[in-house]
């Protein structure tokens, strides 16, 4: 028998980002004896990268702002798949979560008046991102990550330990979670990334805050991290995700050089004058303006180049379309052999502004080029190409408690939650939700902890089989997969066939080589020893990362329509009758399941929020029939 | 050197070298020395000369003997009286010379030149230094830097009577203005001094940075960018400083002992 | 243009380890880190590095290369000859675990020490307010990605392994700055940040700033701030005669 260092704890938090931290706070301040374990240092998660900032309708700088405002945009951003119900606390208390931080010493930048500065984004109609600078993710991590080490401080003070109420495992792995007979949570079974050796925590309570899946494809903007860990947990503790299909890809990563393929070139380049070409010179998004869009955006260039000096006499250039439309466009003239040498197009600034101006206007865009690239953006064009983002999907979770439907005991906040922004996020919503959701999914697991007049306890064999199937790579015979081989086909594989345009024959072929892929993954091995061997890592990130990709590639080959992060070639239109339903993937054995499931119908007093008129677009005409301009009834604004 | 301490630890990575940097990492230290050595020898033989320090037709006073206090001071020199005994070990100057000293001794950018390039503490960024220990400054003397501000409010004061002895420069012995190459040196020199100065980080500190709330003294805040702003360049003022005084000094006493004659374009 | 390069990199762990050779491509526009990746895909899969975002925000990847404290992440290949030997240890003044990664705990252990932000009394969340230009200050130490090069680099710990129970280290004198200058915190730390965490063996001699990514100022802006601040309380003989005459602070 393997031997097992273990821990006994009330909460175990998974995962140190945003949500995690939050989480972690909120459970060790309801008295709960919490760990926090997390894959990388304490507070290297993922959540540094954001930029832009955090949404919360405090109205600091436009007084017109209000929760209501905020859940309309969410909702519509979303295309009304979201979690109504997720959507609408998000909204009302993004504002106290952002305020909370300052209390913990957060310094975010400041108005005239000495209140939290918000600044405009995409989707928001109002200046509603809470943000400093260009690095307000950063500043989120370290708030509580200080947070954290004060709440630590003020055990030291009393118990004369830091670790007495709230430990820190930084660089260890969750392999496994753990449950009893009757399924609910006992606990979870991890492997120091340091040595090698295995850890068992006991605990009536988890809280998954892992994050995202992005590392599945291989033009990403994410972490080596974002391996799809908690989705995969949740999913083999027997737990539901939600919306998988949904990935959102930003159409501006940079491709080239290779240092920096992925990382994202801010919307502002565009905004600012920059231009899409082809590698004919072609300024190609012309050609791309859908219907619905006609008549709202200039169709020449000389039109366009007009729009940036008098916006009301001219119409917008096409360069600035939704998201998804350039996207989709930079993607088709790379496919039809027009991109640039290294699959991109050309994003051009250099010749449409003075070196000066550019310098002035983009100067993080000139410094990240600069630094990471050695491109100097005020003479040469940049190459740019779409980039995974961000997943919408995740588990299942009741949206008052965070709790995973169906499995007692286990509970998700976060980007691997599902649910929150329905088919697409808007820009800013996930610093909120990491803080709203991550509060209270740690309050919720706090309830439940103490609710419990008896502690699930672990199963011996469960342990056991954990165990043998974490060093299994080390056994693999004379010849052997490279887990770093297989990961790059698996990301190729995901990009090209269940990327940002989906088809059904693609879809069906990645399904086909997923399965060829899980085959060879059966036949991994590394070389050396356990202590601190990314060989092994990789190995074990893998096995989520394939079951993962398959829960995405099933969902998007169900779903057989496009919206948001979602785009099919073969069902180009939003379907009505897709919206009031949800994909939801389980794990039955070996095999993932997808089944439709029915969305909630939104509660009336928020309907209510909404013009007929918008929802009609919609909506199905049985869902709106209870719609107070059909039936004729007054209500005021925000009433219950 | 010790093997088993620093970077040879036994818990750290073990490696044969003290230091893997193949850049020529030994250049700045080598140029500190050989620049404040330069200014120490001059300065030095200067001060002790006791002589040409003084152009009695332009009223050129060289800082090196400002305020010149000594009786051995020549009378047009001696502008706030002479009252110390006059001995070839006291320099004329000898009340303010040892301030300025210490000024420049305790200085933020002077110590980081010669820790690093005298004592080798470090020699540079990763190259291991040769001591066994290492206290900084906690102990007597080092702890004595942390009183650098009131050498600042002294040097202050000298650098006002520089101005006073630059502006006194424009007036020829026959009472009337004069402006020669001698005034433009003087005045290259003292504004040097004022740069160097007030981009002292102690002079940083009082003006503005102890405060809290910045928004409540708008002025002081004021005063305190600006002083930033010349901070950043201090080391730069900290060297051009030493030039111009050696310089100043140099052209002075050479005019004072009739090798050279000055440029005149007034009087 | 794609040539092989000249790596030499540590290999070893606490009980030793030494310097090994690889041939191994490069491809233009890439960093040391996507070499490092490209040995563990090719030639040395157990090959162990701590890296996360490889875009120089989180502060994971940090090494020596040719003896110079950087992040992996940032030091462009284009920066050496295409025949130069690249030497690539691990931070050599933390005990090291693996290969490129070191044990860099005593930074976690120093971060807990400095007394932690605290709150005015009678002001609820919402009710703070600060000016820009009051926050500023702060929020330039704010940016620190916490890589821990300047702890690094650091000779007062680097050199002298002693002296690390006495020493936070940049970083966290840095944190004791950043909090005196935070325009509603309530404590004072400058008997601490002398006591406790060792400012006072700063020789300002700015390596610290030096090795920085993200360009802080950290002796300029912090250290040297905070031995004014310390300077103020300690040492002026003016507030010291007044403490005598009055029995202030008694």
């Amino acid at each position: 028998m393997t031997e097992v260092e273990r821990h006994s704890y009330d909460v175990l938090v998974i995962g140190a980002g945003g949500a995690g931290l939050r989480a972690a706070i909120e459970a060790r301040e309801q008295g709960l004896r919490t760990a926090v374990i997390c894959k990388s240092l304490f507070g290297k998660a993922h959540t540094v990268m954001a930029e832009g900032g955090c949404a919360a309708a405090m109205g600091n700088v436009n007084a017109g702002d209000n929760w209501q405002v905020h859940f309309r945009d969410t909702m519509r951003g979303g295309k009304f798949l979201n979690n109504w119900r997720m959507a609408e606390l998000h909204a009302k208390e993004a504002p106290d979560r952002v305020w909370e931080l300052e209390t913990y010493g957060a310094l975010f930048d400041r108005t005239g008046d000495g209140r939290i500065s918000q600044r405009n984004f995409g989707g928001h109609e109002y200046p509603r991102l809470a943000h400093v600078g260009d690095r307000t993710g950063l500043e989120l991590i370290r708030t509580m990550q200080q947070k954290i080490v004060s709440l630590q401080q003020e055990d030291y003070r009393d118990l004369g330990d830091y670790d007495a109420r709230l430990k820190v495992f930084s660089e260890c792995t969750v392999t496994q979670l753990l449950n009893d007979d009757a399924g609910a949570i006992s606990g979870a079974f991890a492997y120091w990334r340091e040595s090698g050796r295995f850890v068992q925590f006991d605990a009536p309570a988890v809280v998954l805050a892992t994050g995202g899946i992005g590392k599945s494809f291989s033009v990403t903007s994410n972490s080596w991290e974002y391996t799809g860990d908690g989705h995969a947990l949740a999913m083999r503790a027997g737990a539901k995700l939600i919306n998988m299909e949904f990935v959102q890809f930003h159409p501006t990563g940079m491709v080239w050089p290779p240092s920096v393929k992925g990382i994202l070139v801010t919307e502002g380049v565009r905004g600012d004058g920059g231009v899409l070409k082809n590698a004919n010179g072609e300024r190609f998004m012309f050609n791309y303006i859908p219907d619905v869009f006609k008549g709202y955006y200039a169709d020449n260039p000389e039109e366009a180049d007009r729009w940036y000096s008098d916006p009301n006499n001219n119409r917008r250039t096409p360069d600035l379309l939704p998201r998804d439309e350039v996207a989709r466009a930079i993607n088709t003239e790379v496919k039809e052999g027009r991109g640039s040498p290294h699959g991109g197009v050309y994003l051009d600034i250099a010749s449409r502004l003075s070196d000066e101006e550019i310098e002035r206007r983009l100067p993080s865009m000139h410094h990240q080029f600069k630094e990471l690239a050695d491109v100097d953006i005020t003479s040469e064009a940049m190459e740019v190409g779409p980039t995974c983002h961000y997943v919408m999907g995740g588990v299942e979770v009741d949206p008052d408690t965070g709790a995973a439907d169906g499995v007692p005991g286990l509970f998700a906040a976060g980007e691997c939650a599902g649910g929150m922004h329905g088919s697409n996020r808007l820009g800013g919503n996930s610093l909120s939700d990491l803080l709203v959701f991550g509060r209270r999914a740690g309050s919720g697991a706090a309830g439940y902890v103490s609710s419990l007049t008896e502690r699930p306890t672990a199963n011996q064999a469960q342990v056991d089989e954990a165990a043998r199937a974490a060093v299994e790579p080390f056994g693999a015979g004379e010849t052997y997969e490279n887990p770093y081989t297989l990961q790059s086909d698996l990301q190729r594989l995901m990009n090209e066939l269940v990327g940002i345009i989906r088809t059904e024959g693609e879809m069906s072929e990645a399904l086909t080589k997923l399965r060829d892929l899980a085959e060879r993954a059966r036949h991994v091995g590394i070389e050396g020893n356990r202590q601190y061997n990314p060989g092994w890592h990789l190995a074990l990130d893998l096995r989520n990362m394939l079951l993962v990709s398959e829960c995405v590639a099933r969902a998007a080959l169900r779903r057989t329509e496009s919206r948001g992060g979602h785009t099919r070639d073969d069902f180009p239109k939003m379907d009505a009758e897709w919206r009031h339903t949800l994909l939801e993937c389980t794990l039955d054995g070996e095999s993932v399941t997808v089944t439709p499931g029915e969305q909630v119908p939104m509660r009336a007093d928020l309907l209510e929020l909404f013009e007929l008129t918008e929802l009609e677009k919609y909506y199905t005409e049985p869902e709106l029939v209870e719609h107070p301009a059909r039936t004729g009834a007054q209500r005021e604004e925000g009433a219950p | 050197m010790s093997t088993d301490t620093g970077v040879h630890a036994p818990p750290r990575a073990r490696l044969p070298v003290s230091t893997l940097r193949n850049d020529r990492w030994w250049v700045p230290q080598v140029l500190t020395i050989a620049g404040l050595s330069v200014f120490v020898i001059y300065a030095t033989v200067r001060v002790f000369l006791q002589q040409n320090y003084w152009v009695e037709e332009y009223h050129y006073l060289t800082p090196f003997y400002s305020p010149c206090i000594s009786t051995g001071c020549v009378d047009g020199a001696a502008h706030f009286g002479r009252f110390i005994p006059d001995h070839a070990l006291i320099p004329y100057a000898a009340l303010s010379l040892p301030f300025l000293l210490l000024f420049r001794l305790t200085c933020y950018y002077y110590r980081k030149a010669y820790y690093r390039s005298f004592w080798l503490s470090p020699p540079a960024c990763a190259v291991p230094e040769p001591h066994a220990r290492y206290t900084g400054e906690t102990r007597f003397p080092l702890i004595l830097q942390n009183i650098h501000r009131y050498f600042f409010y002294l040097a202050f004061v000298v650098t006002i009577i520089n101005t006073y002895d630059m502006l006194l420069a424009f007036q020829t012995a026959d009472g009337g203005f004069g402006l020669g190459l001698g005034n433009v040196i003087l005045v290259v020199n003292v504004v040097m001094l004022w740069l160097y100065t007030l981009s002292c980080h102690s002079c940083r500190h009082v003006m503005g940075g102890r405060l809290k709330n910045f928004s409540k003294h708008p002025v002081r805040y004021r005063m305190w960018t600006r002083i930033s702003a010349l901070n950043t360049r201090h080391m730069e003022f900290a060297w051009i400083s030493l030039g111009t005084l050696m310089l100043v000094d140099l052209y002075i006493m050479l005019v004072a002992s009739g090798t050279i004659t000055d440029l005149r374009f007034i009087g | 243009m794609t040539y092989k390069g000249h790596f030499r990199i540590w290999r070893g762990d606490e009980e030793g380890g030494s310097l090994e050779d690889f041939e191994v491509e490069v491809n233009e526009g890439e960093v040391v880190l996507d070499i490092i990746h490209r040995l563990q895909a090719t030639q040395a899969p157990d090959l162990a590095v701590r890296w996360n975002c490889k875009a120089g925000k989180c502060g994971s990847c940090s090494a020596e290369v040719n003896g110079r404290p950087r992040l992996l992440c940032m030091t462009r290949m284009s920066i050496f000859s295409a025949d130069e030997i690249i030497t690539v240890t691990p931070m050599r003044a933390f005990s090291v675990i693996k290969d490129l990664v070191p044990d860099v705990s005593y930074n976690y252990t120093k971060a807990r020490e400095v007394t932690s932000f605290t709150p005015p009394e009678g002001l609820g969340p919402g009710e703070y307010r600060m000016q820009q230009e009051d926050v500023e200050r702060s929020q330039e130490f704010r940016k620190c990605i916490e890589c821990f090069l300047c702890q690094d680099t650091c000779h007062v710990v680097r050199d002298h392994e002693e002296n690390k129970s006495a020493f936070a280290g940049p970083r966290f004198l840095m944190r004791a700055a950043e909090l005196e200058m935070h325009p509603l915190d309530a404590a004072d730390r400058r008997d601490d940040a002398q006591d406790e965490h060792g400012l006072g063996m700063c020789n300002i001699t700015k390596c610290c700033t030096e090795v920085c990514p993200e360009g802080i100022k950290i002796t300029d802006n912090a250290l040297i701030p905070m031995k004014e601040r310390v300077a103020g309380r300690r040492y002026d003989p003016v507030v010291w005669l007044g403490n005598k005459l009055f029995k202030r602070g008694s």
